[in-house]
Protein backbone atom coordinates (compact mmCIF):
# COMPACT_ATOMS: atom_id res chain seq x y z
CA UNK A 1 0.00 0.00 0.00
CA UNK A 2 3.00 2.32 0.41
CA UNK A 3 2.92 4.95 -2.21
CA UNK A 4 -0.78 4.47 -2.85
CA UNK A 5 -1.44 7.26 -0.37
CA UNK A 6 1.01 10.15 0.18
CA UNK A 7 2.28 10.19 3.81
CA UNK A 8 0.61 13.51 4.64
CA UNK A 9 -2.70 12.10 3.38
CA UNK A 10 -2.32 9.01 5.57
CA UNK A 11 -1.56 11.27 8.53
CA UNK A 12 -4.73 13.22 7.81
CA UNK A 13 -6.83 10.02 7.78
CA UNK A 14 -5.32 8.88 11.05
CA UNK A 15 -5.82 12.34 12.63
CA UNK A 16 -9.44 12.47 11.52
CA UNK A 17 -10.14 9.04 13.06
CA UNK A 18 -8.52 10.17 16.30
CA UNK A 19 -10.37 13.51 16.35
CA UNK A 20 -13.71 11.86 15.57
CA UNK A 21 -13.23 9.17 18.22
CA UNK A 22 -12.50 11.69 20.97
CA UNK A 23 -15.18 14.11 19.81
CA UNK A 24 -17.73 11.26 20.01
CA UNK A 25 -16.59 9.80 23.32
CA UNK A 26 -16.27 13.13 25.11
CA UNK A 27 -19.53 14.65 23.88
CA UNK A 28 -21.73 11.57 24.39
CA UNK A 29 -22.31 11.79 28.19
CA UNK A 30 -23.11 15.49 27.88
CA UNK A 31 -25.43 14.77 24.95
CA UNK A 32 -27.31 12.16 27.04
CA UNK A 33 -27.66 14.66 29.88
CA UNK A 34 -28.88 17.46 27.59
CA UNK A 35 -31.27 15.08 25.80
CA UNK A 36 -32.74 14.05 29.17
CA UNK A 37 -33.09 17.69 30.21
CA UNK A 38 -34.79 18.63 26.95
CA UNK A 39 -37.09 15.59 26.87
CA UNK A 40 -38.09 15.49 30.53
CA UNK A 41 -37.02 18.72 32.20
CA UNK A 42 -39.46 21.48 33.08
CA UNK A 43 -37.29 24.45 33.93
CA UNK A 44 -36.94 28.08 32.88
CA UNK A 45 -34.46 28.45 30.05
CA UNK A 46 -35.33 25.10 28.47
CA UNK A 47 -36.11 26.84 25.17
CA UNK A 48 -32.85 28.75 25.37
CA UNK A 49 -30.88 25.55 25.93
CA UNK A 50 -32.67 23.92 23.02
CA UNK A 51 -31.78 26.86 20.77
CA UNK A 52 -28.18 26.91 21.90
CA UNK A 53 -27.75 23.18 21.23
CA UNK A 54 -29.19 23.53 17.75
CA UNK A 55 -27.23 26.65 16.83
CA UNK A 56 -24.30 24.82 15.14
CA UNK A 57 -26.82 23.05 12.90
CA UNK A 58 -28.19 26.31 11.49
CA UNK A 59 -25.23 28.67 11.61
CA UNK A 60 -22.74 28.63 8.76
CA UNK A 61 -19.86 26.39 9.98
CA UNK A 62 -17.43 29.25 9.40
CA UNK A 63 -19.38 31.34 11.89
CA UNK A 64 -19.31 28.55 14.47
CA UNK A 65 -15.56 28.18 13.93
CA UNK A 66 -15.03 31.89 14.32
CA UNK A 67 -17.13 31.97 17.50
CA UNK A 68 -15.04 29.11 18.86
CA UNK A 69 -11.92 31.08 18.02
CA UNK A 70 -13.30 34.15 19.83
CA UNK A 71 -14.18 32.14 22.94
CA UNK A 72 -11.45 29.48 23.01
CA UNK A 73 -8.59 31.32 21.25
CA UNK A 74 -5.52 32.18 23.31
CA UNK A 75 -6.97 35.63 24.02
CA UNK A 76 -10.59 34.53 24.30
CA UNK A 77 -12.27 34.44 27.75
CA UNK A 78 -12.44 30.65 27.99
CA UNK A 79 -9.24 30.00 26.06
CA UNK A 80 -7.08 32.26 28.22
CA UNK A 81 -8.53 30.74 31.39
CA UNK A 82 -7.89 27.19 30.15
CA UNK A 83 -4.34 28.18 29.26
CA UNK A 84 -3.57 29.83 32.58
CA UNK A 85 -5.34 27.33 34.83
CA UNK A 86 -4.50 24.05 33.07
CA UNK A 87 -1.99 24.93 30.38
CA UNK A 88 -4.46 23.71 27.75
CA UNK A 89 -4.43 25.34 24.34
CA UNK A 90 -7.13 24.46 21.83
CA UNK A 91 -6.79 26.91 18.96
CA UNK A 92 -4.61 25.62 16.10
CA UNK A 93 -4.11 22.26 17.85
CA UNK A 94 -5.65 18.87 17.13
CA UNK A 95 -7.48 19.11 20.47
CA UNK A 96 -9.22 22.16 19.04
CA UNK A 97 -10.32 20.04 16.09
CA UNK A 98 -11.90 17.66 18.63
CA UNK A 99 -13.82 20.57 20.16
CA UNK A 100 -14.96 21.88 16.76
CA UNK A 101 -16.11 18.43 15.64
CA UNK A 102 -17.89 17.80 18.96
CA UNK A 103 -19.74 21.12 18.82
CA UNK A 104 -20.81 20.58 15.22
CA UNK A 105 -22.00 17.02 15.87
CA UNK A 106 -23.72 17.83 19.18
CA UNK A 107 -27.18 18.78 17.81
CA UNK A 108 -27.39 15.56 15.80
CA UNK A 109 -26.43 13.41 18.78
CA UNK A 110 -28.84 15.19 21.12
CA UNK A 111 -31.71 14.85 18.64
CA UNK A 112 -31.16 11.11 18.22
CA UNK A 113 -30.95 10.47 21.95
CA UNK A 114 -33.83 12.79 22.75
CA UNK A 115 -36.13 10.85 20.42
CA UNK A 116 -35.30 7.62 22.23
CA UNK A 117 -35.80 9.24 25.65
CA UNK A 118 -39.23 10.40 24.55
CA UNK A 119 -40.04 6.84 23.51
CA UNK A 120 -39.38 5.54 27.04
CA UNK A 121 -42.64 5.16 28.96
CA UNK A 122 -42.31 7.19 32.19
CA UNK A 123 -44.67 4.65 33.75
CA UNK A 124 -41.84 2.11 33.68
CA UNK A 125 -39.64 4.52 35.61
CA UNK A 126 -42.47 5.12 38.06
CA UNK A 127 -42.82 1.37 38.55
CA UNK A 128 -39.07 1.11 39.21
CA UNK A 129 -39.38 3.83 41.85
CA UNK A 130 -42.16 1.95 43.67
CA UNK A 131 -39.84 -1.08 43.68
CA UNK A 132 -37.30 0.92 45.66
CA UNK A 133 -35.00 2.36 42.99
CA UNK A 134 -33.71 5.90 43.58
CA UNK A 135 -33.66 8.35 40.66
CA UNK A 136 -30.07 7.48 39.81
CA UNK A 137 -30.77 3.74 39.96
CA UNK A 138 -33.90 4.18 37.83
CA UNK A 139 -31.75 5.90 35.23
CA UNK A 140 -29.00 3.28 35.31
CA UNK A 141 -31.24 0.18 35.39
CA UNK A 142 -34.25 1.24 33.32
CA UNK A 143 -33.84 4.45 31.33
CA UNK A 144 -30.27 3.97 30.08
CA UNK A 145 -30.73 0.39 28.83
CA UNK A 146 -33.92 1.43 27.05
CA UNK A 147 -32.35 4.45 25.30
CA UNK A 148 -29.19 2.54 24.38
CA UNK A 149 -30.21 2.12 20.70
CA UNK A 150 -30.71 5.88 20.47
CA UNK A 151 -27.37 6.53 22.16
CA UNK A 152 -25.65 4.23 19.67
CA UNK A 153 -27.32 5.93 16.71
CA UNK A 154 -26.30 9.28 18.20
CA UNK A 155 -22.71 8.08 18.59
CA UNK A 156 -22.47 6.89 15.00
CA UNK A 157 -24.01 10.14 13.74
CA UNK A 158 -21.53 12.10 15.85
CA UNK A 159 -18.60 10.07 14.51
CA UNK A 160 -19.72 10.46 10.89
CA UNK A 161 -20.34 14.17 11.30
CA UNK A 162 -16.94 14.62 12.98
CA UNK A 163 -15.21 12.75 10.13
CA UNK A 164 -16.72 15.18 7.63
CA UNK A 165 -16.49 18.41 9.60
CA UNK A 166 -14.63 21.04 7.61
CA UNK A 167 -15.75 24.65 7.92
CA UNK A 168 -15.62 25.15 11.68
CA UNK A 169 -12.45 23.07 11.96
CA UNK A 170 -10.46 24.96 9.34
CA UNK A 171 -11.55 28.30 10.81
CA UNK A 172 -10.74 27.33 14.42
CA UNK A 173 -7.58 25.23 14.03
CA UNK A 174 -6.52 26.03 10.45
CA UNK A 175 -5.08 23.42 8.08
CA UNK A 176 -1.60 22.58 9.31
CA UNK A 177 -0.33 19.34 7.71
CA UNK A 178 0.54 16.76 10.35
CA UNK A 179 -1.05 18.82 13.13
CA UNK A 180 -4.55 19.98 12.34
CA UNK A 181 -5.05 18.73 8.81
CA UNK A 182 -8.06 16.42 8.98
CA UNK A 183 -9.31 14.27 6.11
CA UNK A 184 -11.62 16.91 4.59
CA UNK A 185 -8.96 19.63 5.01
CA UNK A 186 -6.46 17.35 3.24
CA UNK A 187 -8.82 16.78 0.33
CA UNK A 188 -9.28 20.53 0.11
CA UNK A 189 -5.51 21.05 0.22
CA UNK A 190 -4.79 18.42 -2.44
CA UNK A 191 -7.42 19.88 -4.72
CA UNK A 192 -5.87 23.34 -4.53
CA UNK A 193 -2.40 22.22 -5.69
CA UNK A 194 -1.60 21.10 -9.27
CA UNK A 195 -1.46 17.29 -9.61
CA UNK A 196 -3.21 16.71 -6.31
CA UNK A 197 -6.39 15.27 -7.86
CA UNK A 198 -5.32 11.67 -7.61
CA UNK A 199 -4.47 11.83 -3.89
CA UNK A 200 -7.72 13.72 -3.29
CA UNK A 201 -9.70 11.01 -5.07
CA UNK A 202 -8.07 8.31 -2.96
CA UNK A 203 -8.97 10.23 0.19
CA UNK A 204 -12.52 10.52 -1.09
CA UNK A 205 -12.66 6.73 -1.49
CA UNK A 206 -11.37 6.24 2.06
CA UNK A 207 -13.91 8.74 3.29
CA UNK A 208 -16.75 6.82 1.63
CA UNK A 209 -15.47 3.50 2.99
CA UNK A 210 -15.30 4.81 6.56
CA UNK A 211 -18.80 6.29 6.29
CA UNK A 212 -20.28 3.04 4.94
CA UNK A 213 -18.42 1.03 7.58
CA UNK A 214 -19.78 3.22 10.37
CA UNK A 215 -23.30 2.86 8.99
CA UNK A 216 -23.02 -0.93 8.81
CA UNK A 217 -21.64 -1.05 12.35
CA UNK A 218 -24.54 1.08 13.59
CA UNK A 219 -27.09 -1.19 11.88
CA UNK A 220 -25.54 -4.30 13.39
CA UNK A 221 -25.22 -2.81 16.89
CA UNK A 222 -28.79 -1.56 16.67
CA UNK A 223 -30.03 -5.06 15.86
CA UNK A 224 -28.02 -6.66 18.66
CA UNK A 225 -29.21 -4.12 21.23
CA UNK A 226 -32.82 -4.27 20.07
CA UNK A 227 -32.74 -8.05 20.52
CA UNK A 228 -31.21 -7.65 23.98
CA UNK A 229 -33.79 -5.19 25.23
CA UNK A 230 -36.63 -7.22 23.78
CA UNK A 231 -37.86 -4.64 21.29
CA UNK A 232 -39.90 -6.08 18.42
CA UNK B 1 -54.40 -0.19 62.03
CA UNK B 2 -52.30 -1.45 59.16
CA UNK B 3 -52.95 1.61 57.07
CA UNK B 4 -54.36 4.98 58.09
CA UNK B 5 -55.23 7.37 55.31
CA UNK B 6 -56.44 10.90 55.56
CA UNK B 7 -56.20 12.97 52.40
CA UNK B 8 -57.45 16.15 50.83
CA UNK B 9 -56.42 17.22 47.39
CA UNK B 10 -57.84 19.70 44.93
CA UNK B 11 -57.43 18.63 41.31
CA UNK B 12 -59.17 21.77 40.05
CA UNK B 13 -62.76 20.79 39.36
CA UNK B 14 -62.48 17.60 41.39
CA UNK B 15 -61.82 17.52 45.10
CA UNK B 16 -60.64 14.44 46.93
CA UNK B 17 -61.36 14.29 50.64
CA UNK B 18 -61.13 10.84 52.18
CA UNK B 19 -60.36 9.28 55.50
CA UNK B 20 -60.30 5.58 56.30
CA UNK B 21 -58.37 2.94 58.18
CA UNK B 22 -57.54 -0.44 56.74
CA UNK B 23 -56.97 -3.49 58.97
CA UNK B 24 -55.01 -6.56 57.84
CA UNK B 25 -56.36 -8.52 54.92
CA UNK B 26 -57.65 -7.15 51.65
CA UNK B 27 -59.20 -3.71 51.76
CA UNK B 28 -61.06 -2.93 48.56
CA UNK B 29 -61.56 0.67 47.47
CA UNK B 30 -64.77 0.37 45.53
CA UNK B 31 -66.36 2.98 43.32
CA UNK B 32 -67.04 4.13 39.79
CA UNK B 33 -64.22 5.25 37.55
CA UNK B 34 -63.44 8.87 38.24
CA UNK B 35 -64.42 8.61 41.90
CA UNK B 36 -60.84 9.15 43.06
CA UNK B 37 -59.76 5.59 43.90
CA UNK B 38 -56.52 5.68 41.92
CA UNK B 39 -55.60 9.04 43.42
CA UNK B 40 -55.91 7.56 46.90
CA UNK B 41 -53.64 4.68 45.95
CA UNK B 42 -51.15 7.04 44.29
CA UNK B 43 -51.03 9.13 47.45
CA UNK B 44 -50.27 6.02 49.50
CA UNK B 45 -47.51 5.10 47.02
CA UNK B 46 -46.10 8.62 47.19
CA UNK B 47 -46.67 9.33 43.50
CA UNK B 48 -49.29 11.95 44.37
CA UNK B 49 -48.38 14.56 46.93
CA UNK B 50 -51.65 15.61 48.56
CA UNK B 51 -52.47 19.22 49.47
CA UNK B 52 -53.25 18.13 53.00
CA UNK B 53 -53.21 14.82 54.78
CA UNK B 54 -51.47 12.08 56.64
CA UNK B 55 -50.68 8.55 55.54
CA UNK B 56 -49.37 5.93 57.96
CA UNK B 57 -48.54 2.32 57.13
CA UNK B 58 -47.84 -0.06 59.99
CA UNK B 59 -47.07 2.83 62.30
CA UNK B 60 -44.64 4.51 59.92
CA UNK B 61 -45.55 8.00 58.76
CA UNK B 62 -45.22 8.20 54.97
CA UNK B 63 -46.84 11.57 54.42
CA UNK B 64 -47.71 14.26 56.92
CA UNK B 65 -48.33 17.58 55.24
CA UNK B 66 -48.66 19.34 58.61
CA UNK B 67 -44.99 18.51 59.22
CA UNK B 68 -44.00 18.97 55.59
CA UNK B 69 -43.11 15.28 55.38
CA UNK B 70 -43.47 13.30 52.16
CA UNK B 71 -41.32 10.23 51.60
CA UNK B 72 -40.51 9.64 47.91
CA UNK B 73 -41.94 6.41 46.44
CA UNK B 74 -38.61 4.59 46.46
CA UNK B 75 -38.22 4.99 50.22
CA UNK B 76 -41.73 3.82 51.17
CA UNK B 77 -41.48 0.09 50.59
CA UNK B 78 -45.04 -0.01 49.29
CA UNK B 79 -45.54 -2.50 46.46
CA UNK B 80 -47.68 -1.33 43.57
CA UNK B 81 -49.38 -3.45 40.92
CA UNK B 82 -50.66 -1.08 38.26
CA UNK B 83 -53.52 -1.56 35.81
CA UNK B 84 -50.96 -2.37 33.13
CA UNK B 85 -48.14 -4.78 33.99
CA UNK B 86 -45.34 -2.25 33.36
CA UNK B 87 -42.70 -4.98 33.10
CA UNK B 88 -39.22 -3.92 32.09
CA UNK B 89 -38.90 -5.00 28.45
CA UNK B 90 -35.10 -5.27 28.55
CA UNK B 91 -35.12 -7.77 31.42
CA UNK B 92 -36.19 -11.40 31.57
CA UNK B 93 -39.04 -12.52 33.80
CA UNK B 94 -36.51 -13.69 36.42
CA UNK B 95 -34.72 -10.34 36.30
CA UNK B 96 -38.01 -8.46 36.53
CA UNK B 97 -38.92 -10.51 39.59
CA UNK B 98 -35.55 -9.81 41.17
CA UNK B 99 -35.60 -6.08 40.46
CA UNK B 100 -37.22 -4.90 43.69
CA UNK B 101 -35.37 -7.42 45.83
CA UNK B 102 -32.15 -5.68 44.89
CA UNK B 103 -33.24 -2.50 46.62
CA UNK B 104 -35.06 -4.05 49.58
CA UNK B 105 -33.29 -4.16 52.94
CA UNK B 106 -31.48 -7.50 53.31
CA UNK B 107 -33.05 -8.26 56.70
CA UNK B 108 -36.62 -7.32 55.74
CA UNK B 109 -39.22 -10.04 56.10
CA UNK B 110 -40.75 -11.37 52.94
CA UNK B 111 -41.62 -14.51 51.07
CA UNK B 112 -38.82 -16.30 49.23
CA UNK B 113 -38.64 -16.03 45.43
CA UNK B 114 -39.15 -19.80 45.08
CA UNK B 115 -42.39 -19.61 47.05
CA UNK B 116 -43.79 -16.69 45.07
CA UNK B 117 -42.78 -18.26 41.77
CA UNK B 118 -44.64 -21.44 42.73
CA UNK B 119 -47.60 -19.56 44.14
CA UNK B 120 -48.03 -17.55 40.93
CA UNK B 121 -47.16 -20.43 38.61
CA UNK B 122 -44.23 -18.67 36.97
CA UNK B 123 -41.71 -21.56 36.88
CA UNK B 124 -41.81 -22.06 33.12
CA UNK B 125 -41.69 -18.34 32.31
CA UNK B 126 -38.49 -17.32 34.09
CA UNK B 127 -36.17 -17.22 31.07
CA UNK B 128 -38.64 -15.41 28.82
CA UNK B 129 -38.88 -11.72 28.04
CA UNK B 130 -42.09 -9.80 28.78
CA UNK B 131 -42.81 -9.45 25.07
CA UNK B 132 -43.29 -13.23 24.82
CA UNK B 133 -45.91 -13.39 27.59
CA UNK B 134 -49.70 -13.31 27.45
CA UNK B 135 -51.59 -10.52 29.22
CA UNK B 136 -52.45 -12.72 32.19
CA UNK B 137 -48.88 -14.00 32.51
CA UNK B 138 -47.52 -10.45 32.43
CA UNK B 139 -49.83 -9.36 35.22
CA UNK B 140 -48.82 -12.38 37.33
CA UNK B 141 -45.16 -11.45 36.89
CA UNK B 142 -45.99 -7.85 37.86
CA UNK B 143 -47.69 -9.11 41.02
CA UNK B 144 -44.70 -11.32 41.86
CA UNK B 145 -42.28 -8.48 41.22
CA UNK B 146 -44.16 -6.19 43.61
CA UNK B 147 -44.35 -8.84 46.34
CA UNK B 148 -40.67 -9.74 46.07
CA UNK B 149 -39.67 -6.14 46.77
CA UNK B 150 -40.64 -7.06 50.37
CA UNK B 151 -43.24 -4.33 50.76
CA UNK B 152 -45.02 -3.34 53.97
CA UNK B 153 -48.23 -3.15 52.05
CA UNK B 154 -49.32 -4.05 48.53
CA UNK B 155 -51.34 -1.66 46.36
CA UNK B 156 -53.30 -3.09 43.45
CA UNK B 157 -55.04 -0.66 41.12
CA UNK B 158 -57.59 -2.70 39.17
CA UNK B 159 -54.96 -5.26 38.24
CA UNK B 160 -57.53 -7.21 36.23
CA UNK B 161 -59.12 -4.29 34.40
CA UNK B 162 -56.96 -4.58 31.29
CA UNK B 163 -57.66 -8.32 30.92
CA UNK B 164 -60.51 -10.19 29.27
CA UNK B 165 -62.88 -12.30 31.35
CA UNK B 166 -60.97 -15.54 30.81
CA UNK B 167 -57.65 -14.02 31.94
CA UNK B 168 -59.40 -12.45 34.92
CA UNK B 169 -60.69 -15.85 36.03
CA UNK B 170 -57.16 -17.16 35.56
CA UNK B 171 -55.67 -14.61 37.97
CA UNK B 172 -58.32 -14.36 40.68
CA UNK B 173 -57.44 -17.72 42.27
CA UNK B 174 -53.80 -16.61 42.50
CA UNK B 175 -54.87 -13.44 44.31
CA UNK B 176 -56.94 -15.50 46.71
CA UNK B 177 -53.95 -17.72 47.45
CA UNK B 178 -51.77 -14.69 48.06
CA UNK B 179 -54.25 -13.26 50.52
CA UNK B 180 -54.50 -16.54 52.41
CA UNK B 181 -50.88 -17.60 52.44
CA UNK B 182 -48.79 -14.44 52.69
CA UNK B 183 -50.65 -12.32 55.21
CA UNK B 184 -49.51 -9.27 53.26
CA UNK B 185 -51.98 -6.40 53.69
CA UNK B 186 -53.44 -5.37 50.36
CA UNK B 187 -55.21 -2.18 49.30
CA UNK B 188 -57.13 -3.16 46.18
CA UNK B 189 -58.93 -0.81 43.81
CA UNK B 190 -61.91 -2.23 41.97
CA UNK B 191 -65.23 -1.39 40.42
CA UNK B 192 -66.31 -5.01 40.09
CA UNK B 193 -68.68 -6.43 42.68
CA UNK B 194 -67.48 -9.90 41.75
CA UNK B 195 -63.90 -9.08 42.71
CA UNK B 196 -65.14 -7.53 45.96
CA UNK B 197 -67.11 -10.68 46.76
CA UNK B 198 -64.10 -12.91 46.17
CA UNK B 199 -61.35 -10.84 47.71
CA UNK B 200 -62.50 -8.17 50.13
CA UNK B 201 -62.12 -8.37 53.88
CA UNK B 202 -62.85 -4.68 54.33
CA UNK B 203 -64.69 -2.46 51.94
CA UNK B 204 -64.34 1.30 51.45
CA UNK B 205 -67.02 2.72 49.20
CA UNK B 206 -65.87 5.86 47.42
CA UNK B 207 -68.20 8.26 45.67
CA UNK B 208 -67.23 11.58 44.12
CA UNK B 209 -63.95 11.81 45.99
CA UNK B 210 -65.43 10.99 49.39
CA UNK B 211 -65.88 7.88 51.51
CA UNK B 212 -69.54 6.93 51.41
CA UNK B 213 -69.14 4.02 53.79
CA UNK B 214 -66.40 1.78 55.14
CA UNK B 215 -66.61 -1.48 57.07
CA UNK B 216 -66.47 -5.28 56.94
CA UNK B 217 -67.14 -6.41 53.37
CA UNK B 218 -69.87 -8.96 54.16
CA UNK B 219 -71.88 -6.38 56.05
CA UNK B 220 -71.65 -3.69 53.38
CA UNK B 221 -72.42 -6.05 50.52
CA UNK B 222 -75.64 -7.13 52.21
CA UNK B 223 -76.76 -3.57 52.97
CA UNK B 224 -79.80 -2.78 50.81
CA UNK B 225 -79.15 0.95 51.19
CA UNK B 226 -75.82 0.57 49.40
CA UNK B 227 -77.23 -1.60 46.60
CA UNK B 228 -77.23 1.16 43.97
CA UNK B 229 -73.48 1.60 44.49
CA UNK B 230 -72.83 -2.04 43.54
CA UNK B 231 -75.30 -2.06 40.67
CA UNK B 232 -78.38 -4.28 40.72
CA UNK B 233 -77.00 -6.78 38.24
CA UNK B 234 -73.94 -7.60 40.27
CA UNK B 235 -75.64 -7.34 43.63
CA UNK B 236 -75.12 -10.22 45.97
CA UNK B 237 -74.18 -11.18 49.49
CA UNK B 238 -71.35 -13.39 50.58
CA UNK B 239 -71.60 -16.04 53.27
CA UNK B 240 -69.07 -18.34 54.88
CA UNK B 241 -69.19 -22.08 54.56
CA UNK B 242 -67.04 -25.14 55.10
CA UNK B 243 -66.63 -28.17 52.86
CA UNK B 244 -68.37 -31.05 54.68
CA UNK B 245 -68.22 -33.99 52.28
CA UNK B 246 -68.02 -35.00 48.64
CA UNK B 247 -71.04 -37.13 47.87
CA UNK B 248 -71.41 -40.01 45.45
CA UNK B 249 -73.63 -38.22 42.97
CA UNK B 250 -70.96 -35.59 42.24
CA UNK B 251 -72.23 -32.92 44.59
CA UNK B 252 -70.28 -31.40 47.44
CA UNK B 253 -72.03 -30.77 50.73
CA UNK B 254 -71.16 -27.54 52.47
CA UNK B 255 -71.98 -26.48 55.99
CA UNK B 256 -73.08 -22.91 56.49
CA UNK B 257 -74.20 -21.55 59.84
CA UNK B 258 -77.86 -21.90 58.79
CA UNK B 259 -77.62 -25.46 57.50
CA UNK B 260 -76.34 -27.68 54.73
CA UNK B 261 -75.93 -26.58 51.11
CA UNK B 262 -75.13 -28.65 48.03
CA UNK B 263 -73.08 -27.40 45.12
CA UNK B 264 -71.55 -29.11 42.07
CA UNK B 265 -68.26 -30.78 42.98
CA UNK B 266 -65.75 -28.41 44.54
CA UNK B 267 -62.12 -29.47 44.32
CA UNK B 268 -61.30 -28.76 47.96
CA UNK B 269 -60.64 -31.03 50.91
CA UNK B 270 -63.34 -31.43 53.60
CA UNK B 271 -62.77 -28.86 56.33
CA UNK B 272 -61.71 -26.16 53.87
CA UNK B 273 -63.28 -22.79 54.54
CA UNK B 274 -64.73 -20.96 51.60
CA UNK B 275 -66.89 -18.04 50.70
CA UNK B 276 -70.11 -18.36 48.82
CA UNK B 277 -71.42 -15.57 46.72
CA UNK B 278 -75.18 -15.50 46.60
CA UNK B 279 -76.49 -13.18 43.86
CA UNK B 280 -79.57 -11.29 45.05
CA UNK B 281 -81.49 -12.21 41.91
CA UNK B 282 -80.97 -15.93 42.57
CA UNK B 283 -82.65 -15.94 45.98
CA UNK B 284 -86.33 -16.96 46.07
CA UNK B 285 -88.48 -16.42 49.16
CA UNK B 286 -91.15 -18.79 50.48
CA UNK B 287 -93.46 -18.34 53.46
CA UNK B 288 -93.56 -22.07 54.26
CA UNK B 289 -90.89 -24.69 53.77
CA UNK B 290 -91.31 -25.49 50.07
CA UNK B 291 -91.94 -29.09 49.09
CA UNK B 292 -91.91 -30.70 45.72
CA UNK B 293 -89.46 -28.23 44.24
CA UNK B 294 -86.25 -29.04 42.44
CA UNK B 295 -84.17 -26.60 44.45
CA UNK B 296 -81.83 -28.39 46.87
CA UNK B 297 -80.72 -25.45 48.91
CA UNK B 298 -83.45 -24.26 51.22
CA UNK B 299 -82.64 -22.49 54.48
CA UNK B 300 -84.68 -20.78 57.18
CA UNK B 301 -84.20 -17.02 57.46
CA UNK B 302 -85.63 -13.92 59.05
CA UNK B 303 -86.28 -10.60 57.28
CA UNK B 304 -84.19 -7.80 58.73
CA UNK B 305 -84.93 -4.97 56.29
CA UNK B 306 -86.82 -4.19 53.11
CA UNK B 307 -85.92 -1.46 50.68
CA UNK B 308 -88.22 -0.52 47.84
CA UNK B 309 -86.57 0.64 44.64
CA UNK B 310 -87.75 3.33 42.26
CA UNK B 311 -88.91 0.69 39.78
CA UNK B 312 -91.03 -2.40 40.41
CA UNK B 313 -88.33 -4.11 42.45
CA UNK B 314 -87.50 -4.36 46.12
CA UNK B 315 -84.54 -5.64 48.08
CA UNK B 316 -85.03 -7.84 51.10
CA UNK B 317 -82.22 -8.27 53.61
CA UNK B 318 -82.32 -11.56 55.49
CA UNK B 319 -80.60 -12.97 58.51
CA UNK B 320 -79.73 -16.53 57.66
CA UNK B 321 -78.13 -18.20 60.67
CA UNK B 322 -76.31 -15.02 61.62
CA UNK B 323 -75.16 -14.22 58.09
CA UNK B 324 -76.74 -11.59 55.90
CA UNK B 325 -78.31 -12.37 52.54
CA UNK B 326 -79.95 -10.13 49.99
CA UNK B 327 -82.95 -11.12 47.86
CA UNK B 328 -84.20 -9.14 44.90
CA UNK B 329 -87.94 -9.52 44.49
CA UNK B 330 -90.79 -7.49 43.04
CA UNK B 331 -92.76 -5.02 45.09
CA UNK B 332 -95.85 -6.99 44.08
CA UNK B 333 -94.42 -10.03 45.89
CA UNK B 334 -93.67 -7.93 48.95
CA UNK B 335 -97.30 -6.81 49.05
CA UNK B 336 -98.80 -10.17 48.12
CA UNK B 337 -96.77 -12.15 50.64
CA UNK B 338 -97.12 -9.45 53.26
CA UNK B 339 -93.36 -9.34 53.84
CA UNK B 340 -92.19 -7.25 56.76
CA UNK B 341 -89.07 -7.02 58.90
CA UNK B 342 -89.04 -9.62 61.67
CA UNK B 343 -90.88 -12.25 59.60
CA UNK B 344 -89.54 -15.82 59.53
CA UNK B 345 -89.54 -17.56 56.16
CA UNK B 346 -87.46 -19.76 53.87
CA UNK B 347 -84.99 -18.93 51.17
CA UNK B 348 -84.27 -21.01 48.08
CA UNK B 349 -80.84 -20.47 46.63
CA UNK B 350 -80.34 -21.20 42.96
CA UNK B 351 -76.90 -20.37 41.65
CA UNK B 352 -74.17 -20.40 44.24
CA UNK B 353 -70.70 -19.44 43.23
CA UNK B 354 -67.95 -20.81 45.32
CA UNK B 355 -64.76 -18.97 46.05
CA UNK B 356 -62.11 -20.43 48.27
CA UNK B 357 -61.11 -19.18 51.66
CA UNK B 358 -62.39 -17.19 54.50
CA UNK B 359 -64.13 -13.97 54.87
CA UNK B 360 -62.49 -11.38 56.97
CA UNK B 361 -63.19 -11.15 60.64
CA UNK B 362 -62.65 -14.79 61.40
Amino acid sequence: MTGWLPPEAATAVWLSLRVSFWATVLSLPLAVLVALLLARGRFPGRGLLNGLVHLPLILPPVVTGYLLLLAFGRNGPVGSWLHEAFGITLAFRWTGAVLAAAVMAFPLTVRAIRLSVEAVDPKLEQAAATLGASRLMVFLTVTLPLILPGVLVGAVLAFAKAMGEFGATITFVSNIPGQTQTLPSAIYAFLSVPGGDEAALRLVLISIAIALGALALAEWLGRVVARRIGAP
Amino acid sequence: MTLDVQLAHDFGGFALDVEFAAPDGVTVLFGRSGSGKTSVVNAVAGILRPDRGKVMAQGIVLTDTARGLHLPPFRRRIGYVFQEPRLFPHLTVAQNLGFGRWFAPRNAAGASPERIITLLGLEHLLARRPLALSGGEKQRVAIGRAILSKPRLLLMDEPLAALDAARRDEILPYLERLREELGLPILYVSHSAVEVARLATTLVLIEGGRVRKAGPAAQLMADPALAPAFGLRELGAVIRAEVAAHEDDGLTRLTASAGSLWVPHVDMAPGTHLRLRVPASDVTLALRRPEGVSALNILPARITAIRRGDGPGALVQLDCGGELLLARVTQRSVEGMGLAPGMDLYVMLKALSVAPQNMGGD
